[in-house]
């Protein structure tokens, strides 16, 4: 026969656990409500026509999102151009100089730049581009854009190269291969996956990303492949159209809201997989 | 009288601060094989590396002293030539894991940009695989990545990468302490064939081993070169003291 | 084998012609390559925040510190003050903070401590990394469109004015976009706790229940506590969801239900109407107090995290 006390204890304690589980469950309802809501309203847009259209003026039917989505694809081409080189560098910097001022101090810049909001980037991508050149572009929101994938991507290529063991070197080193060609042509090929990885995940997080294109790329009703001038994208015009009173325009946002979400889920998802699979064996 | 092919003249080396090495002075005999051996932390490890420069990588490393590499001064050329010359075999082995077998032993000239015909390459694969014991094993292999192979494959693969750059001295730091004694047999079988392509300096801390394989040996303790001489006479009658408490077990 | 040796030698005389060789690359220029790059990162840092400063120096210049507490936002009569902004921020920051705590902290305990291994618990943790990967746009269109309408009948059911919109909104979706930043961290550091520790614990009779009250969450407390302050930093930077959600109020929010806007809001809705260099400035200055708070608080998180000896 349990005490009193015991009893309550225990009740407290299976009542924890129902409290904790039923919280969990709870917490992930709003991924699915996002979801069903964004596919029962978005898939039955998705046509042919919807994605290689331009979209209309007001009150015209139909149209589509071919702009936002060739848009979306230059503004990552450029951040990819800006952040990747730089990126891979100053990671590989990081991964050989572990200790060292000036190494300790560009961490701390890295972190901290991860942790800046995307309004601000935009801020300054607009300050450093827009106002210097005179107007909206894709140069500037692909800065932007590429502001934000840098952190991303060095962190990535450190963390992966650290893990390289240093018999690697060596056995490179020993062989009287120069130090830069060790670098290049036996570390950075043996952690390759890994810095792919950080690359597409950072490609994932700027996918979506709207605020700091709201005054760099601008936005565009038009096709354009010229990068200095303004450009649309899918988050952009997810946000226009969204907030916008037609609800002809609420249906094209629901489409492209369904789109991008598949790009960027499937984006994270794909290198979940490929991060397991790739792992060089040492 | 031998030969010496490297000749290492008041050798000392220093981690920061501490010293590690306390002016070894050596004759290594060309085309025999030398053992090096000591106790745990007596410094044979670092000694041989300083001989191929990699010593220096480390920061706050320093070494001071003299080696010559057949009359010339490896201190006073490029590092990098130097370790074109001599070769190294590490305890466990480490083959580069995203390159083929072929590309593994010919690592060495790729990874340099020397560039060679085809043949050329093929010729100089086939010969460092057969010298190193391997080639029977994998020459229907040669284009698959070498993580399939055992450990004791693997050493073979990395003791061929070294010998394909035509290297005076071969220097091999423990190569069979992470290997079973099959692996082990193989290997110290190819290492006496070895060495009249070759010099061979072999760190061990297995006494046996070295009983076997060498025709000279050092041994070190604590960072001094405390006795020298044929391996015949050394392991039965040790001139140093210390050498013979080594020898009996009584230390190491 | 005297055939083989000669070649040998053959070759190694080859090595040894190459004595003054011609690198593409040598090692010292390429070091210096990398430090370059690392230098670079350092002063894209530096010139962000310079640039900000610069930028919005015509706004220090005529408010001062009187930016930060005046609630003016008149850009008709440029007059500008930040307050409204302050508040919008803390307030939305602070309750999404709240109400994600509620979740996160079980979910971490969950995670960290009941269902470790296995099929449900990596699907569930799968699904919490994927709320932080969508993207802040679509939160915002799914929140006006579900939520909004949810939260008017709450409002005319508690006789408030029913804008749908406002702080209430603005917070519950902010709380849902930072759940899994501080829900990862408190999974990790729970799960770091040493085994030896709880099993005392439950080797004298105490509960699981217990044992997390009194074992597990103090030891993981300051774990938590930085992935609350990550979360923090995250929720106060947050701009797309909460423009669209929010109302886009200037003036100090009435309550709760109020319509407001935080920093991030008013400049992502006027950024580009704003005419006039005070108008610009002043919106950028608002950024640059953007930037030094999250920076501030991001900072202070990972210095928790990196004490903890956990990956970030």
């Amino acid at each position: 026969m349990k005490e009193p006390l015991v009893r309550r204890r225990i009740l407290y304690d299976k009542l924890f656990k129902k409290i904790i589980i039923l919280l969990t469950f709870c917490s992930i309802l709003p991924m699915f409500f996002i979801l069903f809501f964004i596919t029962s309203k978005g898939i039955s847009v998705i046509s042919w026509r919807f994605l290689t259209q331009l979209p209309k003026p007001v009150g015209e039917i139909g149209g589509g999102i071919s702009n936002a989505i060739i848009g979306t694809l230059m503004l990552i081409g450029i951040g990819t151009a800006f952040s990747v080189p730089i990126g891979i560098l100053a990671g590989i910097f990081l991964s050989e100089n572990r200790k060292g001022k000036l190494a300790s101090f560009t961490r701390l810049c890295v972190e901290t730049l991860q942790g800046v909001p995307s309004i601000v980037i935009g801020i300054i991508a607009y300050t450093w581009l827009v106002f210097s050149m005179g107007s909206f572009s894709a140069l500037s929101g692909g800065v932007a854009l590429g502001l934000m994938m840098l952190p991303v991507i060095i962190t990535a290529t450190e963390q992966t190269l650290k893990l390289i063991p240093g018999s690697l070197k060596e056995a490179s080193l020993a062989l009287g291969v120069s130090y830069p060609r060790t670098i290049l042509k036996v570390i950075l090929p043996a952690g390759m996956s890994g810095i792919v990885t950080g690359i597409l995940l950072s490609i994932a997080r700027v996918a979506g990303e709207t605020a700091p294109l709201l005054f760099t790329a601008f936005g565009s009703p038009f096709m354009n492949f010229n990068v200095l001038k303004p450009i649309n994208s899918l988050p952009l015009m997810i946000f226009n159209y969204a907030t916008s009173p037609y609800p002809e325009w609420h249906t094209l946002a629901w489409g492209a809201s369904f789109i991008l979400i598949i790009i960027v889920l499937g984006l994270n998802l794909f290198t979940k997989i490929v991060t397991k699979r790739w792992k060089v064996q040492f | 009288m031998e030969s010496a092919i490297l000749k290492i003249e008041n050798l000392s080396a220093f981690f920061g601060e501490n010293q590690v090495l306390k002016e070894v002075s050596l004759s290594i005999p060309q085309n025999r094989i030398t053992a090096i051996m000591g106790p745990s932390g007596c410094g044979k490890t670092t000694l041989i590396r300083c001989i191929n420069r990699m010593h220096e990588l480390i920061p706050d490393a320093r070494v001071s002293g003299k080696i010559f590499l057949d009359r010339e001064d490896i201190y006073a050329t490029d590092p990098i030539i130097v370790r074109r010359q001599i070769g190294m075999v590490f305890q466990k082995p480490n083959p580069f894991p995203m390159m083929s077998i072929y590309d593994n032993v010919i690592a060495g000239y790729n990874l340099n940009g020397i560039r060679l015909a085809k043949d050329e390459k093929d010729r100089i694969v086939e010969e460092s695989l057969r010298k190193a014991a391997l080639w029977e094993e994998v020459k229907e292999a040669l284009y698959r990545k070498g993580t399939f192979l055992s450990g004791g494959q693997q050493q073979r693969l990395c003791i061929a990468r070294a010998l394909a750059m035509g290297p005076a001295v071969l220097l091999l730091d423990e190569p069979t302490s992470a290997l079973d004694p099959k692996a082990t047999s193989h290997i110290e079988e190819l290492i006496m064939k070895l060495k009249d392509t070759v010099s061979i300096i072999l760190v061990t801390h297995n006494m046996a081993q070295a009983a076997r394989v060498s025709d000279f040996a050092a041994f070190v303790y604590l960072g001094e070169l405390v006795e020298f001489g044929p391996s015949g006479s050394m392991f039965t009658a040790p001139k140093d003291k210390r050498t013979e408490e080594y020898l009996t077990g009584k230390f190491g | 084998m005297n055939h083989s040796r000669a070649e040998f030698l053959m070759l190694r005389s080859e090595t040894k012609t190459m004595r003054r060789r011609r690198p593409a690359l040598s090692e010292s220029s390429f070091r210096e390559m990398l430090s370059i790059s690392g230098a670079f990162v350092l002063l894209l840092l530096v010139a962000i925040f310079f640039s900000l400063v610069i930028s919005s120096f015509p706004s220090i210049r005529n408010f001062g510190i009187r930016f930060l507490f005046s609630s003016t936002w008149d850009p008709v009569k440029s007059e500008f003050g930040a307050f409204p902004f302050l508040l919008g921020t803390l307030v939305t920051s602070f309750l999404a903070l709240i109400i994600s705590v509620i979740f996160s902290i079980p979910i971490s305990i969950f995670l960290g401590e009941y269902s470790i291994k296995g099929a449900a618990p990596t699907f569930i943790k799968s699904m919490i990394e994927l709320l932080a990967g969508v993207p802040s746009v679509i939160y915002g269109f799914c929140g006006l469109f579900l939520l909004t309408p949810l939260v008017r009948i709450l409002e005319i059911k508690m006789g408030v004015a029913p804008y749908g919109v406002g702080i209430f909104t603005a917070s519950i979706v902010l709380s849902i976009m930072i759940i899994p930043y501080s829900a990862s961290i408190g999974r990790e550091v729970i799960s770091l706790v040493p085994s030896d520790l709880k099993e005392a614990a439950l080797s004298l009779g105490a509960t699981r229940f217990e044992v997390i009250r009194k074992v597990i969450l103090p030891y993981a407390s300051s774990g938590i506590v930085a992935g609350i302050l990550l979360s923090l930093g995250r929720a106060l930077g947050e701009t797309m969801a909460v423009t669209m959600v929010i109302g886009n109020s200037n003036f100090i929010p009435k309550g709760i239900f109020s319509p407001a806007n935080t920093l991030a809001s008013v400049i992502a809705n006027e950024f580009t109407e704003a005419t006039g260099s005070l108008y610009l400035a002043s919106l950028i200055e608002l950024g640059l107090v953007l930037f030094i708070v999250t920076t501030i608080i991001n900072l202070i998180g990972k210095l928790i995290i990196r004490r903890m000896g956990v990956e970030g």
